[in-house]
């Protein structure tokens, strides 16, 4: 962000001069100074982020790759480590019993993205749509859709632990006898349920927003035009909607991506079918081998700024505010 | 037209940071050997543990206080989540903080605190260690050296419906097959449609190791024996397993309890869902509370665990103190575990928070048995109970029972597959540190 804002003053003084180096020194000058004051007031936040943000990046690599081989000293029981620099943290991520920990979390943690981001993605518009009518009880249907994205996530995991457990209202309602907490299919479909109802209305929200910038007469053209109600939606709606949308998805993506709290406080620590890379990386932590836990840090970095740049090359969302800049 | 530039990359990346969550933490070195004997220095300390819910620690603390008014004891309340206490004590042992003096932890522990120095041994000498129940002493020791002086200690008991039994005239089963013969009995009677017959803590977590730990202990075996090596793969362990297995299987233990933590168990016993039910002492005054929350007041008892030829045998819990290595006025440490460890704050604990006292004299206290009619009960199965297995990595311990017992009685894993894959990876956690 702050490298944006700091690349921008430049190019834009630069591009109405089309003469070049003709212009008078004193602007030069001028123009320097507005830099260093820039740079000047940017600076605390620069280096508070370098602080909570680089530092520990930086920290997290050297640490993923310091191997540390420990054994225990027969005769005191202290434990003896030695800690070189070395591959191993990564290349344990892919072998052995570890190795298929690691596919399973990272299986799960890519499943609950898309299940999840889809899910939301439609409810939240549905849910936007409904919010933009005009009707009677609109303010009291936005508040009440705005209730689960205020519940804190543990707390709304343990009231959906309330209901997935035997005797709760899920399986009544559904007339089963469904173990929910237990390893399987089910523990998953659990956490992609609770965390749907929980951040559907953040979509919602976000989307609601975008709706009501879109001008009246764009729907007012269309119904001269004749257009269906469906076709609106597809043609007006959704291409001046999906700025926000695609924003709100990309928050929502990489949340999902480093989900921790929900299947931790709903299914539980330890349960195979729904542990994320960030359990994985807790647990490790947990047990002190620092090194493989940072590496799996490390790697859902990775993958979440992977994930996180194409969405943005793919879809073109505008994190940075940049406007209309790119289509000049 | 689209334009790629740095800046999109950039907020990418800058996204990501912030979302992604990139944690670092920093690494543990081994601590310095300390031997006992080096506790120097005298002034105020703190003593770090667990929630005072009910401030009988605070009013201990207060007595201390005024005797010595130049080495006072201050409260650190931490978290009441034992895996969050844990959490913060490495954190403190790993910052070489002196914020800590005084560790109240858990007794699973031990073993780890000790191999990474973070915990200084101890003078055995200098406490009753004789008066204590041997089995809560070990729990202190590593490589036999006093690590943590026993403060209280649990054990599991049989609780059971009292009522339903007398109607069928039968005792409290001291073999799982006499509990199954009663369960029978019992639920042919009109007045116990549908109930279940019995249940522990079966789900995925710490409580599975306990209670996997009780059968395996109860049919004889041992999951780690006096040298510290695995012997899940003894006949003893699979009749264990195979308790727990088949009593899902047949019924014996109802579908639910695999997802029954202690609180969940305690609701199903408490609404007269359950005949017997493996559990901590706290359930006796919950259970009999008056206020409408019970269905079972006054109507259960309870006895040793059951075994699969005789009493069984429980698992240990409880809580130990240690002094941090990185503590300042050691001296003082020292003598205030002394003297919050005695006798009398042990009967008070007992008194005011039910907590089980680690001196067995306190067990044969008329006026305390009174008011706690399961004492001599808990007696005889802290008697019989053993710990769980003291390994330094006991994280990846406790999991590789977990994971191998929760297969087996969801029906995952057979019974010797389920076992010889916990004896792998347990002799590998246990010989890798």
């Amino acid at each position: 962000m702050s490298t944006e804002t700091r690349a921008r003053p430049p190019a834009a003084h630069r591009r109405p001069g089309r003469l070049g180096r003709a212009e008078p020194k004193a602007s030069d000058r001028r123009r320097a100074g507005v830099g260093r004051l820039a740079a000047v007031l940017l600076s605390p936040t620069l280096i508070t982020l370098g602080l909570v943000v680089g530092y520990p990046v930086v920290e997290a690599l050297r640490l993923s790759l310091t191997v540390t081989d420990q054994h225990i000293n027969q005769e005191t029981g202290l434990i003896e480590r030695t800690g070189q620099l070395g591959f191993d943290n990564y290349t344990g991520l892919f072998r052995g019993e570890s190795g298929a920990r690691f596919l399973n979390a990272l299986w799960n943690t890519t499943s609950f993205a898309l299940a999840t981001g889809t899910l939301v993605t439609v409810l939240g518009v549905l849910m936007a749509l409904v919010m933009h009518r005009a009707f009677r009880g609109r303010g009291l249907f936005r508040a009440a859709v705005l209730i689960p994205w205020a519940i804190p996530t543990a707390i709304s995991a343990l009231l959906w632990r309330w209901i997935f457990s035997t005797d709760g209202i899920a399986n009544d309602i559904l007339n089963t006898q469904i173990l929910w907490t237990t390893e399987g299919f089910h523990a998953w479909l659990s956490v992609v349920i609770a965390d749907t109802w929980k951040t559907a209305p953040f979509i919602g929200l976000l989307v609601l927003a975008g709706l009501q910038v879109i001008p009246a007469e764009v729907y007012e053209a269309a119904k001269v035009d004749g257009s269906s109600p469906w076709h609106t939606f597809w043609k007006i709606t959704l291409p001046l909607v999906k700025p926000a949308l695609v924003v709100a998805v990309l928050f929502r993506l990489l949340d999902l991506l480093r989900m921790f709290d929900l299947p931790f406080v709903l299914v539980g620590r330890g349960k195979r079918s729904v542990e994320t890379l960030s359990m994985l990386a807790w647990d490790d932590m947990q047990n002190l081998r620092f090194g493989p836990a940072a590496a799996y840090a490390v790697v859902l970095f990775a993958y979440t700024a992977v994930v996180a740049y194409l969405f943005i090359r793919v879809l073109g969302a505008d994190v940075v505010g940049r406007g209309m800049e790119g289509k000049r | 037209m689209y334009r790629p530039s740095w800046g999109r990359t950039v907020g990418a990346l800058v996204l990501a940071l912030v979302a992604g969550g990139v944690t670092a933490c920093g690494n543990g070195g081994g601590g310095t050997t300390a031997q006992p004997g080096q506790f120097e220095g005298r002034g105020p300390i703190t003593l770090a543990q667990g929630k005072d819910t009910t401030g009988t620690v605070q009013g201990q603390l207060d007595r201390w206080n005024t005797d010595h008014p130049n080495e006072k004891v201050t409260l650190a309340e931490l978290p009441e989540s034992a895996d969050q206490q844990r959490q913060q004590f490495i954190q403190n042992a790993q910052t070489k903080s002196d914020a800590f003096a005084v560790l109240n932890m858990d007794v699973i522990w031990t073993a780890e605190f000790a191999a990474n120095g973070w915990i200084q041994q101890l003078p055995e000498d200098q406490f009753p260690l004789g008066e204590m129940l041997p089995s809560t002493v070990a729990t202190g020791k590593y490589f036999n050296k006093l690590y943590a002086v026993p403060y209280n200690t649990n054990a599991g008991l049989l609780f059971y419906r009292k009522d339903l039994l007398d109607q069928v005239q039968a005792q409290p089963p001291k073999t799982w097959d006499e509990m199954q013969a009663t369960c029978a009995k019992v639920k042919a009677l009109p007045a116990a449609a549908g109930i279940g017959c019995y249940a522990g803590q079966f789900d995925k977590y710490e409580g599975l190791t306990v209670n996997f730990s009780e059968a395996v202990q109860s049919a004889g075996g041992k999951v780690v024996d006096d040298e510290g090596k695995p012997t899940v793969n003894s006949p003893e362990a699979k009749a264990g397993l195979e308790f727990l297995v088949n009593g899902f299987k047949s019924g014996l233990i109802p579908r639910d309890a695999v997802t029954y933590q202690e609180e969940p168990g305690r609701r199903a016993f408490q609404e007269g869902k359950l005949i017997f039910h493996r559990q901590w002492p706290y359930q006796w005054t919950l259970a009999n509370a008056t206020d409408g929350s019970s269905k079972v007041a006054g109507k259960f008892g309870v006895a040793p665990l059951p075994g699969k030829s005789g009493p069984g045998s429980s698992s240990l819990g409880g809580q130990n103190l240690a002094i941090s290595t990185y503590a300042k006025n050691k001296a003082t440490a020292l003598d205030f575990i002394k003297w919050f460890a005695n006798v009398e704050n042990a009967k008070k604990n007992l008194d005011s928070n039910s907590l089980a006292p680690v001196y067995s004299s306190i067990y044969s206290d008329s006026a305390l048995q009174q008011k706690f009619a399961y004492l001599s009960v808990l007696k005889q199965s802290l008697d019989s109970a053993v710990a769980r297995p003291r390994v330094v990595a006991y994280g990846d311990a406790t999991l590789a029972i977990q994971e191998n017992a929760y297969a087996a009685i969801t029906g995952a894993k057979a019974v010797d597959a389920a076992l010889a894959d916990m004896q792998n990876k347990l002799t590998e956690v246990t010989a890798r540190r």
